[in-house]
C-alpha cells in the first residue's frame, strides 16, 4: 500500500483473565506504542494468545484496563475494534475465491464497489496473488493461504494487526519468506503489528521488542538484543536459548570489580544487574583452551562429548565439580588435536557473564 | 482367503436377507404392476393420467416441500443451539429432541390429534377465551399432515446439520467477527454458505422419508389428504386394483432411488464441498 495506515497505540493496565479458578494472565500491563512491531513470546499455556484475545476483544479480561490511543475499550467488543487479525490456521472462508475473501472487510465496512475492486487489485498484486484471485483457498498452498489472510486483514487499514502463530503449519523456508513478508508489510503499512509466536529465533528476528510470557505473567519486556543478552531471570534465559549456569559462592565486591568462587577459584562477572549466586554465559561466547588462557574467566573441565554440525561443533564439557558446560564453536575455530576424554579450559570475557 | 472375499463373506447374512425380504418381493410388485389385470403398461398409463391419482401425487409432493421446508428451518435453528449454545440450551435441545424420538409414531399421530381436533385443546381454549366463535380445522386436512409430519421429521434434519456445524472451523466465524461483521452478516454470508452440504443433505433426508409417510397423513389427513403411501394401501387392500397400486409404488420408488442416488453423491466427501 502506498499510503500509510492509521497506526494506533494499546496499553494494558493489570490485564488479568481467569477460567474458572484457573488464572491464565495475571497482572500484565504494557504499552505498545504506535507502529510497534511486538512479539509475544512463551510456551504454550503461558497465556500469550489469551493476551492477544483480548487485545482482538474475543476475550473480556477479568481484571485490568485496555486503553486504543488512550481511550477505554475495555468493554469495546471484537467487531467494533476490527482490529486485523491473522489467525492460526488462516481461517478463510472456504466457500469465497480469493477476491472475495479479501473483499469482504472492504464490504462489511459498506465501501464503493470502485473503491473494493481498486483495494483488492491492489493488494492482490502487492502479495503477488494475480493469478490466484478467482481461485478457492483449498486450490492454494499454505503460503498462498498465508498470503490471502494477510490481505484480507490489511486490506481496510486497520489501526492494529494481531497475527496469532501464523506461520507455524509452513515449512522453514517458507517460513522465512513469510517472515520477511512480514517485515516488509511493517514497514510500508506503518501499523502496529502484535505478533504471538512460541518460536524464539522467529520472536528475535522479527520485532522491536520481545513481551515474554509464562504462566500467565509477563516475564520480561525489551528489545531483543536485550532479553536475549541481559534476561531478567532463569525462565527467559533458558527460554531464549541455550545457556550455562555456573553456582557460585562468596560473591564480593572487591572495588568496581565482582568476584564470586566456583570450584576454589575467584571469577568476575560484569557490574551490571544485581547480585546473585548464579553466573550465566551464552555458550556461544565461550571459547576453548586447550592451557589456561592469559586473561578473562577460565575454568578446567573435560570434553565429553562433540557433535559435528558442519558450520558450527557442539561441544560438552563437565568441571571436576560435576557442573555441565555446553560450548558452540565454529568449526573453524575448534583447536588442532582436540577430542573426547581432554582436560581443557573453557573461556570467556568477562563482560560477557551476568547474575541470574 | 482375499480381504474382498472376506468382506463379501462378512456381508453375505445382510445381502441374503435383503434379497430375501426385499427385493424378491419387490420384483413381484414390479411382475403385478405389468400383469395386473392384463400384461402392459396400461397401469402405468393410468397411475399418470388418472386425475384421482395424479390429484393424489401433487398433494403428496406439496406436503413433502412444506413439511422438508419447514423441518429444515426449525432443525437449523434448533442445530444451532445444539452446537452454539449454552450447556442449559444444548441440554434442553437434547431433551427436546430425543424424547419425542423414542415414542412411537402413533402415539405421537394421537397426541397432535388431541391438541389440535375440533374439540382439542387449542380449539377449546380460543374458544374459551372468546377469540374463535367456530373451532379452526387444523386436522383432517393438509395443515394437520404438514404439522405432524414436521414434529417427526425435525430430528432427522437436526442431525446432519448439526454434523455440519460441528465440523465448522469456528477461527472463520471469529475472523469475520474481528473484520466488524454484524451478527446477520456472518448468519448469511458465512455460516449458511458453510454448512450448505448439511441443509442439502438433511432436505433431502427429510424429503426421502417424508414421500413415504402412512401412519400420520392416515390419521391427521382422516382420510380427505390421501397422499401416495395411503392410496397405495387403499389401492391394494381396500379396492382389488393390485396393479395400479404396485404401479404407484414403482413411480414412488423410483423416485425415492433417484434422491437417495442425489444423497449419496452429496454425502461423498468433496462431493458437496
Amino acid at each position: 500500500m502506498t499510503t500509510k495506515s492509521r497506526s494506533a497505540e494499546i496499553g494494558a493496565q493489570g490485564i488479568g483473565k481467569s477460567f474458572g479458578r484457573f488464572r491464565a494472565l495475571d497482572g500484565i500491563s504494557l504499552t505498545i506504542g504506535q507502529g510497534e512491531f511486538l512479539t509475544l513470546l512463551g510456551p504454550s499455556g503461558s497465556g500469550k494468545t489469551t493476551f492477544l484475545m483480548v487485545l482482538a476483544g474475543f476475550e473480556a479480561p477479568t481484571d485490568g484496563r485496555l486503553t486504543l490511543d488512550g481511550q477505554d475499550v475495555t468493554a469495546m467488543p471484537a467487531e467494533e475494534r476490527a482490529f486485523g487479525m491473522v489467525f492460526q490456521g488462516y481461517a478463510l472462508f472456504p466457500h469465497m475465491t480469493v477476491e472475495e475473501n479479501i473483499a469482504f472487510p472492504l464490504r462489511v465496512q459498506r465501501r464503493s464497489a470502485a473503491d473494493i475492486r481498486r483495494r483488492v487489485d491492489e493488494i492482490v498484486e502487492m502479495m503477488g496473488l494475480a493469478d490466484h484471485g478467482k481461485k478457492r483457498p483449498s486450490g492454494l498452498s499454505g503460503g498462498q493461504q498465508q498470503r490471502v489472510a494477510l490481505a484480507r486483514a490489511l486490506v481496510y487499514e486497520p489501526p492494529v494487526l494481531l497475527l496469532d502463530e501464523p506461520f507455524s503449519a509452513l515449512d522453514k523456508n517458507l517460513r522465512g519468506q513469510m517472515q520477511d513478508e512480514v517485515r516488509r508489510l511493517h514497514r510500508e503499512t506503518g501499523t502496529t503489528f502484535v505478533f504471538v509466536t512460541h518460536d524464539q529465533s522467529e520472536a528475535l528476528a522479527l520485532s522491536n521488542r520481545v513481551a515474554i510470557f509464562d504462566h500467565g505473567k509477563l516475564q520480561q519486556l525489551a528489545s531483543p538484543k536485550t532479553v536475549y543478552e541481559r534476561p531478567t531471570n532463569r525462565f527467559v534465559a533458558e527460554f531464549l536459548g541455550e545457556i550455562n549456569i555456573l553456582p557460585l559462592s562468596n560473591v564480593r565486591r572487591n572495588g568496581s570489580a565482582i568476584l564470586g568462587d566456583f570450584e576454589g577459584q575467584a571469577l568476575h562477572a560484569d557490574a551490571g544487574g544485581t547480585l546473585s549466586e548464579t553466573l550465566a554465559i551464552r555458550p556461544e561466547y565461550m571459547a576453548l583452551h586447550l592451557a589456561r588462557p592469559a586473561e578473562g574467566n577460565a575454568i578446567a573441565a573435560q570434553l565429553r562429548d562433540l557433535t559435528y554440525l558442519g558450520a558450527e561443533t557442539q561441544l560438552a564439557l563437565v568441571t571436576a565439580g560435576g557442573v555441565g558446560i555446553n560450548l558452540s564453536l565454529p568449526t573453524a575455530a575448534l583447536p588442532q588435536g582436540v577430542a573426547t576424554g581432554q582436560e581443557v579450559w573453557a573461556a570467556w570475557p568477562e563482560e560477557r557473564a551476568f547474575f541470574l | 482367503m482375499s480381504r474382498r472375499a472376506r468382506a463379501l463373506m462378512l456381508l453375505a447374512p445382510l445381502l441374503l436377507f435383503l434379497g430375501l425380504a426385499y427385493i424378491v418381493p419387490f420384483l413381484g410388485v414390479i411382475r403385478w404392476s405389468v400383469t395386473l389385470p392384463q400384461p402392459g403398461l396400461g397401469q402405468y398409463r393410468a397411475a399418470l393420467t388418472d386425475p384421482l391419482v395424479q390429484s393424489v401425487f401433487l398433494r403428496t409432493l406439496r406436503v413433502c416441500v412444506a413439511v422438508t421446508a419447514a423441518s429444515v428451518l426449525a432443525g437449523y435453528v434448533i442445530a444451532l443451539l445444539w452446537v452454539r449454545g449454552g450447556p442449559v440450551q444444548k441440554l434442553l435441545v437434547e431433551l427436546c429432541i430425543l424424547i419425542p424420538f423414542w415414542i412411537s409414531v402413533l402415539t405421537r399421530a394421537f397426541g397432535w390429534l388431541a391438541l389440535l381436533s375440533n374439540r382439542g385443546i387449542i380449539n377449546d381454549w380460543l374458544q374459551w377465551a372468546g377469540i374463535l366463535h367456530e373451532p379452526l380445522a387444523m386436522v383432517r386436512n393438509e395443515f394437520g399432515v404438514i404439522v405432524g409430519m414436521t414434529h417427526f421429521l425435525i430430528p432427522f434434519a437436526v442431525f446432519p446439520l448439526a454434523s455440519s456445524m460441528r465440523n465448522l472451523d469456528e477461527r472463520v466465524l471469529m475472523a469475520a467477527r474481528g473484520m466488524g461483521a454484524s451478527r446477520a452478516r456472518i448468519f448469511w454470508r458465512v455460516l449458511v454458505p458453510m454448512t450448505l452440504p448439511g441443509i442439502l443433505g438433511a432436505a433431502l433426508v427429510v424429503f426421502v422419508f417424508a414421500l413415504g409417510f402412512f401412519v400420520t397423513p392416515a390419521i391427521l389427513g382422516g382420510g380427505r389428504s390421501v397422499m401416495a403411501a395411503e392410496l397405495i394401501y387403499l389401492r391394494i387392500f381396500q379396492s382389488p386394483d393390485w396393479g395400479l397400486g404396485a404401479a404407484i409404488s414403482v413411480i414412488m420408488m423410483v423416485a425415492v432411488g433417484g434422491m437417495l442416488a442425489l444423497l449419496l453423491r452429496q454425502a461423498r466427501p468433496g462431493g458437496g464441498r
